[in-house]
């Protein structure tokens, strides 16, 4: 087994600016980041498990949750990978204009999502659950508030990438920019998709 | 359902040798959404679903789960190094919490 | 002589596809690109990983002597009885931030200052995969770590020991600042290593030399990946403990609020998540620097190469399911506890095996004992005790009598004071001449040694005999009525750890004394290959030129460099080794085929200040939110620098501006 890499990294190595796997640099720190996340938001969903319970009688998630409005907004940030994908297959056939429509569509869809949190933020709020009100606040606010942060700073670095690309500013291989903001993208998705069911389906 | 037609896309699509057609990735996340309704149904449905509720739910949240990963994000398409290099990092995360909770008698309750 | 080129088009680091590449003619600061590679400039902007190794080590040391002078106030508070060197709240700040100094600005910095400088050189690299990258960590750790302890002077540490247990460490505990400090000092220090892990991770798995398959990797490059493994996975749950801890604090969040039903067991749990992996953090370079060395001087091949790198990984992995043998005194439940229980004692295994094949590499070998080599036969019967006192807390019950007394102090010194500072030390020795063409003078190295296990010993032996006396420890004073009679008379061993301490100080006052003597003008400059050595770094100049290599290596076995050195006249099982070049011939041949065209990623100013934003906005959060608001203008400003700054400044930015080659003499 050893034999076989050393002859296949010899041989990409003669190929030129090549790496030991063939694999690219970017893409493997990506993935390595978003293996990372998973303990961070590991975290703060087992904190927030925990926690569920720990509240005055009336403040309680099955008491404060809107089940239609946080499936619509699930429902979009569902939908905006979907446009993510298709704005990372527009780059793969080199469509600037397509991917740039659809990473405008992506980011917009996830202004809408972080619009919805802070409507649903402010309405919790109006019920009396701050932040500090309870365990069950606390870990709530932190937990979604992080997941909200994720999405906001995606939405930055996909407005920025619209205008890198409008003005062909983009470092590197453009092809894989987008990929890499994709994959950031769907890990958020993928984040809100435990979230929704553990947080807000599964009664305390 | 869509499995046997996302193969054959994949075997269609030209680029790189990996990643669905549009197409495809219309149909996943459509069945996606199919999904999310109803896991929101067993929401309001959960008196009648007695046991099969939690387990059912946990299944749905993790196709959910693995079909953006494997499709959206690629890992079925790309290098087994990209999926070790995250898996870790789930299972540990997994591993590590589930045991925290458990210490901490979350399971108890 | 190797040209360096100006860049064109191409980018050096570059991924693999690069069919399209936007390449901008100027980069869009307010200032030209910092493209020198002389003065201050060339090292405040550099992303050069052997300068950055450099800068590690050298900031790392200055924490180690400031940590150094903590632990001396804290053993001369305990000298005698009722001390008045400090008082109990300057104590309580002395131990958290001995201890926090030690771990997070000294140990492991200065080894990933050997990280940074060996792992691309061990590989046959020309540099990490994102330089860039590589500078900001350094950076966020350097500002993180003066962030840290500027808290001194703004109202006081922070003293809730090095662990700081919530809700011990809420507002009603400690009042100051301290706390608030520690913990941001920590998240931007954990930024520094999150992002050199990623960093070193996919420099190995991705710029190997041709040939160098991973078994074919020298051992040290292996634990510094089991380590960046561990980093990767770990600092992401103090950063979840740390936000917890924050909000807390500053936004009266109730993770922590025993009266709102927290439990009060959370904080523990996340932070031992992150603790237990620390320890292997801490320890296993040393642990790979060791296994570099021991060979070298017992000139025979490491014993079992794949059972220690197996090992090595194994002890990584099982790291994560021991942590809560540092909470059995807490009531988790017999089950817990026992599970725990089994699940370290398990781990002493795979440390053994390493022992083991320490031992069998030298058995029979033609040993010399250079400094470098006492040094790693320190290490191998140092931490021998600190694991066997750590075999002793496995057992729970026994572990229940032992928790928060001295025992514990002392078996933990054992294990980072004789596994891992010693490893570095001995890495100090081996690697000096490597690093800076000069070679520490054997003599007084000899004398830093033994004042150093003398010192050590006398510090942390008599710990064991308190601990299991019942000091316990944090105890910021102890009066003579109490102290016990007779042999165990704590006072007595209190006496005889603090003189230790004072030896072991002068041991490290030794080292930088070799240092500076070493350096003096006129001394003469160290061989090429002072210790016959085998590994890939060696195969280039001392110290190496800008570019590592003239010429990229091509590896064909495990112990490169050896195998060029010498010739296999055996048959069979029969391996009969003679010398057929000087390290100095291998070199030479190298340098005759040199490549031509080489191109290096250029200097940045941008790392550098969006490490700078980090502490502008810790101050914000503790002092004034605007100050949150600037450093976070300047973060945002600097991402954007970062990202539209291509690899490799343009031809324009350099001075004057034209297109002919640069070449670069090798330096020292």
């Amino acid at each position: 087994m050893a034999d076989t890499a050393v002859h296949s990294d010899a041989h990409i190595e003669h190929a030129g600016h090549h790496t030991s796997t063939g694999l690219s640099n970017n893409k493997l720190a990506m993935w390595m980041f978003l293996g990372s996340e998973c303990l961070l938001f590991g975290g703060l969903i087992s904190t927030y498990m925990l926690y569920r319970g720990r509240h005055s009688a009336n403040l309680g998630p099955d008491q404060v949750w809107d089940i239609p409005f946080t499936s619509s907004s699930s429902f979009v940030l569902l939908m905006s990978s979907l446009t993510m994908v298709l704005a990372v297959s527009s780059a793969n056939r080199d469509d600037d204009r397509n991917t740039k429509v659809w990473l405008s569509v992506t980011a917009l869809l996830g202004a809408l999502f972080v619009a919805g949190q802070v409507y649903e933020f402010t309405s919790f709020y109006r019920e009396g659950l701050g932040f500090t009100t309870s365990l069950f606040s606390s870990s709530f606010y932190t937990l979604t508030g992080f997941h909200g942060v994720h999405v906001s700073v995606g939405i930055i670095m996909l407005m920025s990438l619209v205008g890198m690309i409008s003005k062909n500013k983009v470092v590197g291989d453009k092809k894989e920019v987008v990929e890499l903001f994709g994959l950031y993208w769907h890990f958020v998705d993928v984040v809100w998709i435990l979230i929704f069911t553990l947080v807000y389906l599964i009664p305390a | 359902m869509t499995t046997a037609t996302e193969h054959h896309d994949s075997h269609e699509d030209t680029h790189e040798g990996h990643g669905l057609t549009d197409a495809g990735y219309i149909k996943i996340a459509l069945f996606l959404a199919a999904i999310t309704a109803v896991e929101v149904v067993f929401s309001y449905t959960q008196d009648s679903l007695g046991a099969a509720f939690l387990p059912g739910l946990l299944i749905l949240m993790a196709v959910k789960f693995f079909m953006v990963l494997l499709y959206f994000m690629h890992l079925k398409f790309d290098s087994k190094l990209f999926s070790l290099m995250f898996y870790i990092g789930m299972t540990l995360a997994i591993g590590c919490y589930l045991v925290f909770l458990t210490t901490l008698h979350f399971f108890e309750s | 002589m190797a040209i360096i080129e100006r860049p064109s088009e191409e980018v050096a680091l570059a991924p693999s596809s690069v069919p399209e590449v936007a390449t901008p003619s100027t980069s869009y600061g307010i200032f030209r690109r910092p493209v020198e590679t002389t003065g201050w400039k060339s090292w405040l902007f550099t992303i050069d990983h052997k300068k950055l190794g450099i800068m590690y080590g050298v900031v790392a040391m200055f924490f180690f002597i400031v940590g150094g002078i903590e632990a001396l106030l804290i053993r001369l508070q305990l000298a005698g009885p009722n001390g008045t060197v400090l008082s109990a709240d300057k104590y309580n700040q002395m131990f958290t931030m001995h201890a926090t100094t030690m771990v997070f600005l000294f140990v492991m910095p200065m080894a990933a200052a050997f990280a940074n400088y060996f792992v691309p050189l061990q590989i046959g690299a020309r540099d990490v995969a994102f330089p860039r990258i590589n500078a900001f960590g350094f950076w966020a750790f350097c500002f993180g770590g003066i962030f840290l302890n500027t808290s001194w002077f703004l109202g006081g540490a922070a003293d809730g020991g090095w662990f700081m247990y919530a809700p011990n460490s809420s507002v009603a505990f400690s009042p100051s600042n301290g706390v608030d400090f520690w913990g941001l000092g920590l998240q931007i220090t954990g930024i520094a290593s999150l992002t050199g892990a990623i960093n070193l991770i996919v420099t190995v798995i991705n710029m190997r030399a041709p040939g160098m398959s991973l078994m074919k990797m020298p051992i040290f490059t292996w634990m510094v990946v089991v380590v960046q493994f561990l980093l990767l996975f770990a600092m992401p749950v103090i950063t979840v403990a740390l936000f917890m801890l924050m909000f807390q604090r500053s936004f009266d969040a109730t993770f922590f609020s025993v009266e709102a039903g927290a439990d009060p067991l959370l904080w523990q749990h996340l932070f031992w998540i992150f603790g237990h992996p620390e320890v292997y953090i801490i320890v296993l370079p040393s642990f790979g620097i060791v296994s570099e060395i021991l060979p070298v001087f017992s000139k025979k091949p490491l014993f079992g190469y794949p059972l220690v790198v197996f090992s090595g990984a194994a002890i990584g992995f099982v790291g994560w399911g021991v942590w809560a043998h540092h909470m059995f005194a807490s009531g988790l439940g017999p089950i817990s506890v026992a599970a725990f229980s089994v699940a370290t004692m398990a781990i002493a295994i795979p440390t053994g095996v390493k022992i083991v094949n320490w031992t069998m590499t030298m058995w029979g070998g033609k040993i010399k004992f250079t400094v470098p080599m006492l040094y790693a036969v320190g290490v191998i019967v140092q931490f021998t005790i600190g694991g066997l006192s750590g075999v002793t807390h496995s057992v729970a019950p026994s572990d229940t009598q032992q928790t928060d007394t001295y025992y514990i102090v002392a078996h933990f010194h054992y294990v980072i004071f004789g596994g891992a500072v010693l490893g570095l030390f001995a890495g100090f020795y081996y690697w000096w001449p490597k690093m800076f063409g000069k070679m520490l003078s054997e003599r007084l190295g000899r004398w830093n040694f033994w004042l150093t296990i003398i010192g050590m010993n006398l510090t942390f032996g008599p710990m064991h005999v308190v601990g299991l006396q019942g000091q316990p420890r944090r105890m910021y004073v102890w009066t003579e009525n109490r102290a016990g009679e007779g042999f165990f008379n704590i006072g007595f061993w209190n006496l005889v750890a603090s003189i230790g301490s004072f030896v072991l100080a002068l041991g490290v006052l030794t080292f930088l004394i070799n240092v500076v003597i070493s350096h003096r003008k006129g001394t003469a400059k160290a061989p090429l290959d002072p210790w016959d050595a085998r590994s890939l770094e060696w195969i280039t100049t001392s110290p190496p030129k800008e570019h590592n290599f003239d010429r990229i290596p091509t590896v064909g076995h495990l112990d490169e460099f050896f195998h060029r050195k010498y010739e296999d006249r055996g048959s069979g099982d029969h391996h009969e080794f003679h010398q057929v070049a000087t390290g100095e011939e291998v070199v030479a041949n190298e340098e005759a085929h040199a490549e031509s065209h080489i191109h290096l990623p250029s200097p940045s100013y941008w790392p550098i200040l969006l490490a700078l934003s980090l502490p502008i906005m810790g101050y914000g959060i503790i002092f004034n939110l605007f100050l949150l608001f600037g450093g976070a203008v300047l973060a945002l400003v600097s991402l954007y620098g970062w990202g539209l700054e291509p690899h490799t400044a343009g031809d324009d930015e350099f001075d004057p501006p034209t297109g002919a080659a640069l070449e670069v003499a090798a330096h020292g």
